[in-house]
């Protein structure tokens, strides 16, 4: 087993607000492709998977109130791999998922963590899950995630997703598919800033199969430099449901933004919105700002981190 | 002091003609005055606050603030130099709390006490506000109350209002003249309200009266305001042969 260094709580800090490692509760912190601490607790149980590179947590009915920390740190230059992780939450949950990727890349060889992520989320459980992903680096070695994320909402249960990428990835491709039961609610919140010539695509289904299901998707996004960004969120209403897809991106520089929002209704029942706007920083809003004594591009990045929020 | 000299501006229509918007006003205004400029619609009003705030620049002329001569200073560097202005149509944040915005007016985080009280003197419940975006969700008249809260919470020695009036209710408008008053009241800030509310104009030291670019009036608020609805009856027949009848 890999030690954690004190250094490494720096990327900790910043993917998962670690500074040290959790008193309470379960985690497994992945450093450089092994797990480098972990810990079940009386309700959570995190086990290592034998045919393939990842990890079970189980989490038993009726478990309230408990934080789950799952961070991966890859700070050796060349490491590429590809990470399942199930989760089998039981019933009447309320529970919180603390995810992240870091990767520090000082090398020139590529470094890489595809996390595919299954929730099984039993019924009337509440799951709160945040994913922040960050890369930096001085040398030419690529840093790339593609997170897929598969999501299974049970009969009126509740899952809200945060879904963060912080800056400093070269390239990255989310995929999410998301099936709602009877009553069920996804709240799915994704932000992401690209820079330099790095490129995001973000394809996500929802499907809403269940009556009364419903579903928020949130996409904010800001492009600077050369830097691309493409998504494509897609709701399925299969039964009497509701979805709301909200994209928006600031667009600066030469960067090029592409939003597709698409919805399709396979039930008369089904009412589905979607609303997406590009645009450059609002003049209105700078000025605002610099009225109040702050300088431009303060403003701006005022204006970014507030979105971004 | 605020002194305006010779100040002009025009600009360009759409079909390239110049329009003189502000033809050569002089003005002077001393620290701590309470003074209500009005006038009829589009006859410069917002623009000439607009140049003392620097959002637009002067054709021609200069302007002086406290004997500093910021014609062509920047807006922040005005705004750091202790001018403020409340926008006529406030810009709305996505992500940006009402909280967080009245901390950066402020220049550092408030505590909640104190940013509750800013907002209770523009007649907002505060906590209801402080965590909310300053987005769409606002209605018109919140958020021109939030633009106000933004300026209360700075420390100014002008303050410039652009029609705080518009789009607030009348319980709130009450609320926010007490709030003016107490303003005026403190004496340590000129203040300079865009408005065509006689109650605004009734609390003032001073009346300007700007029209057609020029500065057409000025003197003090008992004696404009008069000539104001004199003036007023005079041009509409309908108000002059009603109070003839009655």
């Amino acid at each position: 087993m890999k030690k954690i260094d004190i250094k490494d709580f720096g990327m900790l800090n910043k993917i998962a607000d670690l500074y040290e490692l959790p008193k309470e509760g379960a985690f497994n912190i992945r450093l450089n492709s092994q797990s480098a601490a972990r810990q079940n607790s009386k309700n959570v149980e995190i086990i290592s998977k034998t045919d393939k590179s990842g990890i079970d947590i189980k989490v038993k009915s009726n478990t309230k109130g408990e934080k789950i920390h799952i961070p991966v740190v890859i700070n050796e230059s060349g490491i590429e791999e590809v990470v399942y992780n199930d989760f089998y939450i039981g019933d009447n949950c309320d529970i919180e998922i603390v995810a992240g990727c870091g990767i520090h890349n000082d090398g020139c060889n590529t470094s890489r963590h595809d996390g595919v992520h299954a929730f099984h989320i039993g019924k009337n459980s509440k799951v709160s899950y945040t994913e922040k992903h960050y890369a930096d680096g001085e040398n030419t070695g690529k840093k790339i995630m593609n997170p897929e994320t598969v999501v299974n909402v049970g009969e009126n249960s509740e899952c809200i997703m945060e879904m963060i990428q912080i800056g400093g990835l070269d390239s990255t491709f989310r995929n999410t598919v998301a099936s709602l039961k009877d009553g069920a609610k996804l709240v799915i919140t994704e932000r992401l800033m690209t820079d330099n010539d790095q490129r995001a695509d973000s394809d996500m289904t929802v499907n809403l199969d269940g009556f009364d299901s419903s579903a928020q998707i949130i996409s904010r996004s800001v492009g600077k430099g050369n830097s691309v960004q493409v998504f494509k969120p897609n709701a399925i209403g299969n039964n009497a449901c509701k979805a709301h897809i909200q994209c928006d991106s600031i667009i600066m520089d030469k960067a090029k933004i592409s939003s597709v929002p698409e919805i399709t209704a396979n039930h008369p029942d089904a009412m589905l919105i979607h609303e997406a706007a590009i645009g450059r920083i609002n003049n209105d809003q700078l000025l605002k700002l610099m009225t109040l004594g702050i300088a431009e591009e303060d403003a701006q990045d005022v204006i970014i981190q507030g979105f971004l929020k | 002091m605020l002194k305006l000299e010779n100040v002009s501006f025009s600009a360009q229509t759409e079909n390239g003609e110049s329009v003189e918007i502000i033809d050569n006003i002089n003005l002077e205004i001393d620290d701590g005055d309470f003074v209500v400029i009005t006038g009829p619609n589009g006859g410069g009003k917002s623009t000439l606050a607009r140049l003392i705030m620097g959002i637009e620049q002067p054709t021609s002329g200069r302007i002086y603030y406290k004997g500093i001569d910021i014609t062509n200073l920047p807006v922040n560097e005005r705004a750091a130099l202790g001018i403020g202005y409340a926008f006529q149509q406030p810009a709305r944040f996505k992500g940006l709390t009402v909280r967080s915005l009245i901390s950066l007016a402020h220049g550092s985080e408030l505590p909640e006490n104190e940013c509750c009280s800013y907002l209770t003197r523009v007649g907002l419940c505060s906590m209801d506000y402080l965590n909310r975006e300053v987005d769409t969700s606002l209605s018109g008249g919140e958020v021109k109350r939030i633009e106000i809260a933004t300026l209360m919470a700075r420390d100014l020695g002008l303050a410039i209002f652009d029609e705080p009036e518009a789009g607030i209710d009348l319980w709130s408008f009450s609320m926010l003249v007490e709030s003016f008053k107490q303003m005026a009241k403190a004496g340590d800030k000129t203040i300079i309200i865009i408005s065509h509310q006689e109650r605004l104009m009734s609390i003032a030291d001073e009346i300007i009266v700007i029209a057609d670019g020029k500065l057409t009036k000025r003197g003090p608020s008992s004696e404009i305001f008069t000539e104001l609805i004199g003036e007023f009856n005079k041009g509409c027949s309908f108000r002059g042969e009603n109070d003839e009848e009655n």
